[in-house]
């Protein structure tokens, strides 16, 4: 989408500014700078209750911060709206200046006709301006960036920029194949539409050839080879999590948000789901941000650590650093008695 | 690959591998078997009509013309199933679309439009109908983009009143409640379709269903129709994983409206009378119990729940007042089944969903996914070396 500024952090795969998020009075999010250098895993820990989904939700696109904002690979995605009260100004003035002309017209010609065609074609303009501001076609983004209008980007505009993520409850696609959910992660990645689905022209077909082996793929490296016909619902809690994840991967992003993993599991699929993580970023060159409880699996392999509680940053650092910050031993297990 | 697999699978001799062999075959030449198994049902159909208890009925021309008013609702069916089959977008007014498809045919070919006088030919109004409906899909689709499960339902309820209404109230452009009537009939090559001759109708609708049924399975099958799953199952997943959630839900309200402008012109075409009382709530309500009914998502479910249900509600119930009468059932004889058929509709959908939610004909899309034991024998548990894997140079 719209980059508009390529800020300082031009080297990072992500960079997070003093964002902000409030519900009403309620501040989820406080002030949270992060960075997420290239092809590192970095985790977001913290109590119940400090934010880390919400932060999670801001930089995926589905909130929009209350202030600051992200940028993901150089270019600025998610901010708080920018003149966003121009957008309907852009919205009804090709009507407005079609509705004046036609006024003129009537005035000048008493032409009837022309001032006819000419107030339809108000009203068709005002259409086409309305059904583009919810498809937002690229022509339609470029008039809102000249016009100085800034949005974020919808959640499906950061999986395109390479972001891809987990949910902290499983979200799959109950009533569809693992394969099938993994091939809906491939989305992004698949160029056939829908004309060329209705033709089954080649594109299409290749395509669809080529989605299901990598969707195969994907499940093996997640090891769920063989599960690939199984409705997501009925597979156990364990390999839905790797499910989950390998739909995530599917869209081959540079960036990978998992909300908390191994939750629910039990220390031997921990352990796995640990091993596995650490694979994903030395084989496939991704970054991981990691949002976890269990301690065992952050101090392991993350290069750094971000502690959030009560929506402020209370302390960062490498696992070590983390581990002896007393800040972030209060947080957790609350104030030596004196 | 499914072929293969069926090969395999195959034990010589038997029923069963005869009907394995069959059924690979078919899944792998889709298209073929869509037109092979409409050409087959065509045909017997109306041969199956000529024999004892159909024939008492009726005569075989009457139920050529019925199968054909059957297969209007088919169509209707098939495009509904999408919206509310695939991409669970619940839509109570989907009779709009099929209005608007029928009224674009009755302006441009008609006598009597008062404000115009075109004679356009039938083919290429069949294309430019489904266009229009589809541009009506976008637009009546995209206020409710917003809203889910029952709030989707009561604006396109909404929408589908206020489409009859305008047609009904527009009397300038539309003549009101009398319609625009004389609408030409169609013609090919020269011959020209008559009300008194059923026959070139049928054919023709079974031609559009055929296509019609094809490209429905083709988009269930992409990367579309798996976007449209997708969005039913989770929305908020589905846009998390790169799926444009606006662009996915207006394809669907479009794709489905055109099916119902095909459906309209069709219409148009065989009634030769365009007239907003044909397009009232009862008859999207008829369609979503038919979709229902066979079987949500399945595609030969939902056309074989609108055959079966048109034709009870078109034949049956009215042959029950003569039966009866011949019969001299006190009671039963004087009552007008006909005026009933809604209070069937919802007896028999109260029964489903208490004892079979998911239709008469469940999906079984799912038959192909239990061919995939071939491929998934490879590799070790953590599957093939990721140095080849296609993650390669991201």
């Amino acid at each position: 989408m719209s980059a508009l500024t390529a800020g300082p952090g031009a080297g990072l795969v992500l960079q997070a500014y003093k964002v902000t998020k409030a519900f009403g009075g309620l501040v989820a999010v406080k002030e949270v700078d992060l960075e997420i250098p290239p092809t590192s895993i970095v985790s977001l820990i913290g109590p119940n209750g400090a934010g880390k989904t919400t932060f999670f939700n801001v930089i995926a696109g589905i909130l929009d911060p209350t202030s600051g904002y992200v940028e993901f690979r150089g270019a600025r995605m998610i901010a708080r709206p920018i003149r966003a009260w121009f957008e309907p100004v852009v919205w009804v003035v090709p009507s407005v200046v079609a509705g004046v002309i036609a006024a003129i017209v009537n005035v000048a010609t008493a032409n009837a006709d022309a001032t006819a065609l000419l107030a339809l074609a108000a009203i068709g303009l005002l259409i086409v301006m309305f059904l583009a501001a919810i498809v937002r076609p690229r022509w339609y983004l470029r008039l809102l960036a000249a016009a100085g209008v800034f949005r974020s980007s919808r959640p499906n505009d950061m999986v395109k920029a390479g972001m891809g993520r987990t949910f902290q409850n499983i979200r799959l696609f109950a009533n569809m194949t693992a394969l099938e959910n993994v091939q809906v992660g491939m989305h992004t990645k698949m160029r056939a539409n829908a004309a060329d689905a209705l033709l089954s022209t080649p594109r299409a077909r290749a395509d669809e050839r080529q989605s299901e082996a990598k969707a195969r793929d994907f499940l093996g490296i997640v090891g769920l080879k063989g599960r690939s016909g199984e409705l997501a619902k009925n597979l156990p809690y364990g390999d839905q999590r790797k499910l989950e994840l390998a739909r995530a991967l599917a869209s081959e992003p540079a960036l990978l948000l998992l909300d908390e993993p191994t939750a629910g599991m039990n220390p031997r699929e921990t352990a796995e789901m640990t091993q596995l993580i650490d694979r994903l970023r030395r084989d496939l060159a991704i970054s991981i941000l990691l949002i976890e409880h269990d301690m065992k699996v952050v101090m392991g392999i993350s290069d750094r650590i971000y502690v959030l509680d009560h929506g402020e940053l209370i302390s960062q650092g490498s696992p070590a650093e983390v581990r002896a910050d007393p800040r972030v031993i209060e947080a957790y297990l609350g104030k030596p008695v004196t | 690959m499914t072929a293969t697999a069926g090969a395999a699978g195959a034990r010589p001799g038997g029923f069963r591998a005869m009907r394995d062999r069959v059924s690979t075959l078919a899944a792998a030449h889709r298209s073929i078997t869509i037109i092979v198994g409409w050409i087959i049902v065509a045909t017997a159909l109306p041969i199956l009509m000529l024999l004892p208890p159909f024939s008492t009925f009726q005569p075989q021309k009457l139920w050529i013309d019925g199968f054909t008013n059957a297969g209007v609702f088919i169509l209707l069916a098939l495009g509904l199933n999408m919206v509310v089959g695939f991409a669970g977008l619940l839509d109570l007014g989907y009779a709009a679309f099929y209005a608007i498809g029928a009224y674009t045919y009755a302006f441009a070919a008609s006598p009597t439009v008062p404000w115009i006088s075109l004679h356009v030919p039938f083919w290429p109004m069949l294309l430019v109908g489904a266009a229009v409906a589809a541009m009506f899909g976008i637009l009546l689709g995209a206020p409710t983009l917003r809203l889910r499960g029952d709030y989707l339902a009561i604006v396109t309820l909404g929408f589908g009143e206020i489409v009859p209404a305008v047609f009904l109230n527009a009397d300038k452009v539309t003549n009101g409640t009398n319609g625009i009537g004389g609408v030409y009939k169609p013609e090919l090559l020269g011959y020209q379709f008559t009300l008194g001759n059923p026959v070139p109708y049928y054919i023709a609708m079974v031609a559009i269903i055929a296509v019609v049924m094809i490209f429905v399975y083709r988009l269930q099958d992409s990367r579309l129709g798996r976007a449209w799953m997708a969005v039913r199952e989770d929305e908020l997943a589905a846009a998390s994983n790169g799926v444009n959630t606006v662009t996915t839900k207006l394809l669907a309200f479009a794709l489905g409206a055109s099916t119902a402008g095909l459906a309209g012109v069709f219409t148009a075409s065989k009634l030769t009378l365009v007239s907003p009382d044909q397009f009232s709530f009862s008859v999207s309500f008829t369609i979503l119990a038919m979709v229902v009914l066979g079987g949500m998502g399945n595609v030969w479910g939902v056309a074989m729940g609108a055959f079966i249900l048109y034709t009870i509600q078109s034949v049956v119930l009215k042959q029950l007042n003569p039966f009866f009468h011949t019969l001299n059932v006190p009671f039963l004889k004087d009552i007008d089944f006909v005026q009933y058929q809604f209070l069937l509709y919802g007896v028999a959908l109260v029964g489903m969903m208490l004892l079979r939610p998911e239709g008469l004909f469940p999906s079984s899309r799912r038959k192909r996914e239990l061919h995939t034991e071939l491929d998934d024998d490879v590799g070790d548990e953590l599957g093939p070396d990721p140095s080849s894997s296609p993650m390669e140079g991201v």
